[in-house]
């Protein structure tokens, strides 16, 4: 599993013959009804999502999309989402709530889009508000790092019963680029960071932070489409079975207590009672 | 209250907040913004804002909650809760323990239960001398830990943020705390909890867009930088200038995101007024 350094596996992670969650839904899902807009400002091409059949069931599918082409990847941003996109998955994951479907999101970003507008239009907020949203969801929610986990923006779509992860995604608190030019002021070390980052899916499933690793084919999911959706599919089946078994609460209890966990065991102090 | 305890919590608070002060006794103070100079009493006495053009300079955690507390009032919280090292990143270790030694504090937040006009609430202050503010593990499970002992007192939660984003030496567990500390903030305001969000100087990255963005109120301080990515990263990305004032205080509240700016020595007289608006019919 570990035949590719931390830094081969960024580069496989962004690989632009990858998958991606346009692909994903449309080989696993079927009669997809796709839904746009914020309904409060406009549509944003880097967060595809809607309704679709999941061997038969409807279910809410959210993902972030960068486009296979120059002309799709400036639709999409080259999947770096704006607050609008993030308030898009919102509004579809209350619907999913409202209707009783469970949600399966798709992650592959850079990174939320640092921009003038973004900014002006409560970035911030937006992303968490996502994250505030999800940790109380009362629908089984599984998600499914494809690619590029990059910091908030990933998190964003991300807080779920399970988070599984490719075996050559990464996830991470910002790209190795940025990560160096924060802490050592020099972009250039980005192959460095990648290895301190502990951002591979092998590295995140020991520490708890993915609950689950699909095996990719050999050489990378881009190799063969068709294996890597077979593995996702057989996951999102095991897993949808498995949340279906809990309640609407108990489903958030176990996201809320999932994530509540993360990091407290490393700290030394119990808690204090005044 | 025993009045021996409150005598000690006072010192205890005295003593914390002399040890983070570095101007304590200088005479005259240069605004580090607009450059004039002015005793250093009455900087003191505007709770270090600048007298001449209303600059608001940094101030620690135990100073913040020194200026808005009533007095004996302060508990705090957490104390011994340190920092952890995940992916023993090189030099962190030695960086933690040069910031304790500058700083006095073993991380980036203080907790407390405290007063002010004796209402009581749950405080979480965090301090940008220490690594800019950054939220790693300690500092996420005190936020959490922080709403869930309003939650479970059935008090307002009061939280001070002055951060640079996620700490990226804990790499991937500091960005999971943008998830944990968001949970607990929902799941507080669920149950019927006041979360007033208050921002100083700076708040940004993975805390705006965690549980800083989240209050049922939000305030900020005059000029406080604000956003999720910095000027900086935004400027070479859209490769133009930004406008003056972009994403400080005033920017926010004319595009939507604030409730009101509040003035460093207005806090005491707003906060006391919103636990006492949400005291009756609601809950504190």
């Amino acid at each position: 599993m570990s035949r590719y350094t931390p830094e081969e596996k960024v580069k496989l992670a962004r690989h632009p013959e990858r998958p991606g969650t346009a692909d994903f839904i449309e080989a696993l899902f079927t009669d997809f009804f796709e839904q746009r807009g914020d309904r409060l400002c406009r549509e944003d091409g880097s967060i595809l999502g809607g309704i679709a059949r999941f061997h038969g069931r409807p279910v809410t599918v959210i993902g972030h999309r960068k486009g296979k082409n120059l002309e799709e990847n400036l639709t999409c941003n080259f999947g770096m989402p704006g607050p609008e996109g993030y308030r898009k998955a919102q509004r579809l994951m209350r619907q999913a709530a409202k209707f009783g479907r469970p949600i399966i999101t798709f992650v592959d970003t850079p990174g939320a889009y640092p921009g003038r507008e973004a900014e002006e239009r409560g970035q911030g907020e937006a992303i968490a508000q996502c994250l505030a949203l999800m940790s109380a969801l009362t629908v089984p929610v599984i998600a499914v790092i494809t690619g590029e986990g990059g910091s908030g923006g990933a998190l964003a779509l991300a807080v779920a019963n399970r988070v599984l992860m490719l075996e050559h995604a990464v996830y991470s608190i910002l790209s190795p680029e940025g990560f160096a030019s924060i802490l050592w002021k020099d972009s250039s070390r980005a192959g460095e960071a990648c290895s301190v980052m502990k951002l591979t899916a092998q590295d995140l499933r020991r520490s708890g932070i993915v609950q689950g690793v699909l095996r990719e084919p050999e050489g990378g999911a881009h190799t063969d489409w068709e294996a890597a959706f077979r593995t996702v599919d057989a996951a999102l089946v095991k897993e949808l079975a498995a949340l279906d078994k809990m309640k609407g609460p108990a489903l958030a209890r176990q996201r809320y207590d999932m994530f509540r966990a993360m990091g407290q065991g490393l700290l030394p102090a119990g808690k204090e009672e005044p | 209250m025993n009045r021996t305890f409150s005598m000690r919590r006072d010192r205890l608070l005295t003593y914390q907040t002399m040890r983070e002060r570095k101007i304590t006794s200088v005479r005259r103070v240069k605004c580090p913004d607009c450059g004039a100079e002015s005793a250093g009493l009455e900087w003191e006495r505007s709770f270090q804002v600048c007298p001449k053009c209303g600059f608001h300079s940094t101030i620690g955690a135990y100073y913040r909650l020194s200026a808005i507390l009533d007095p004996g009032s302060f508990q705090e919280l957490e104390e011994k809760l340190e920092p952890a090292d995940p992916l023993a990143f090189p030099g962190y270790p030695a960086k933690l323990a040069g910031m304790e030694e500058e700083t006095g504090l073993r991380d980036a937040a203080v907790s407390a239960l405290g007063r002010i006009e004796n209402r009581r609430a749950v405080f979480v202050v965090l301090d940008s001398r220490f690594l800019m503010g950054s939220m790693g593990t300690a500092v996420g499970e005190k936020v959490t830990r922080a709403a869930e002992l309003a939650g479970k007192r059935k008090l307002p939660l009061i939280i001070f943020s002055a951060s640079g984003g996620a700490r990226m030496q804990e790499g991937i567990f500091s960005l999971m705390q943008m998830a944990k500390t968001a949970a607990a903030i929902q799941r507080f305001q669920d149950r019927g909890g006041l979360y007033i969000s208050c921002l100083t100087h700076p708040t940004t990255g993975g805390v705006t867009a965690s549980f800083a963005s989240l209050g049922d109120i939000m305030l900020a301080e005059p000029g406080a930088l604000i956003g999720f990515a910095g000027p900086r990263v935004i400027e070479q990305t859209i490769k133009e200038q930004l406008p003056e004032g972009f994403q400080r205080a005033e920017y926010l509240l004319d595009h939507g995101f604030l409730d009101q700016i509040v003035s460093r020595s207005q806090w005491r007289e707003v906060l006391a007024r919103l636990l006492a608006l949400h005291e009756e019919g609601g809950r504190p």
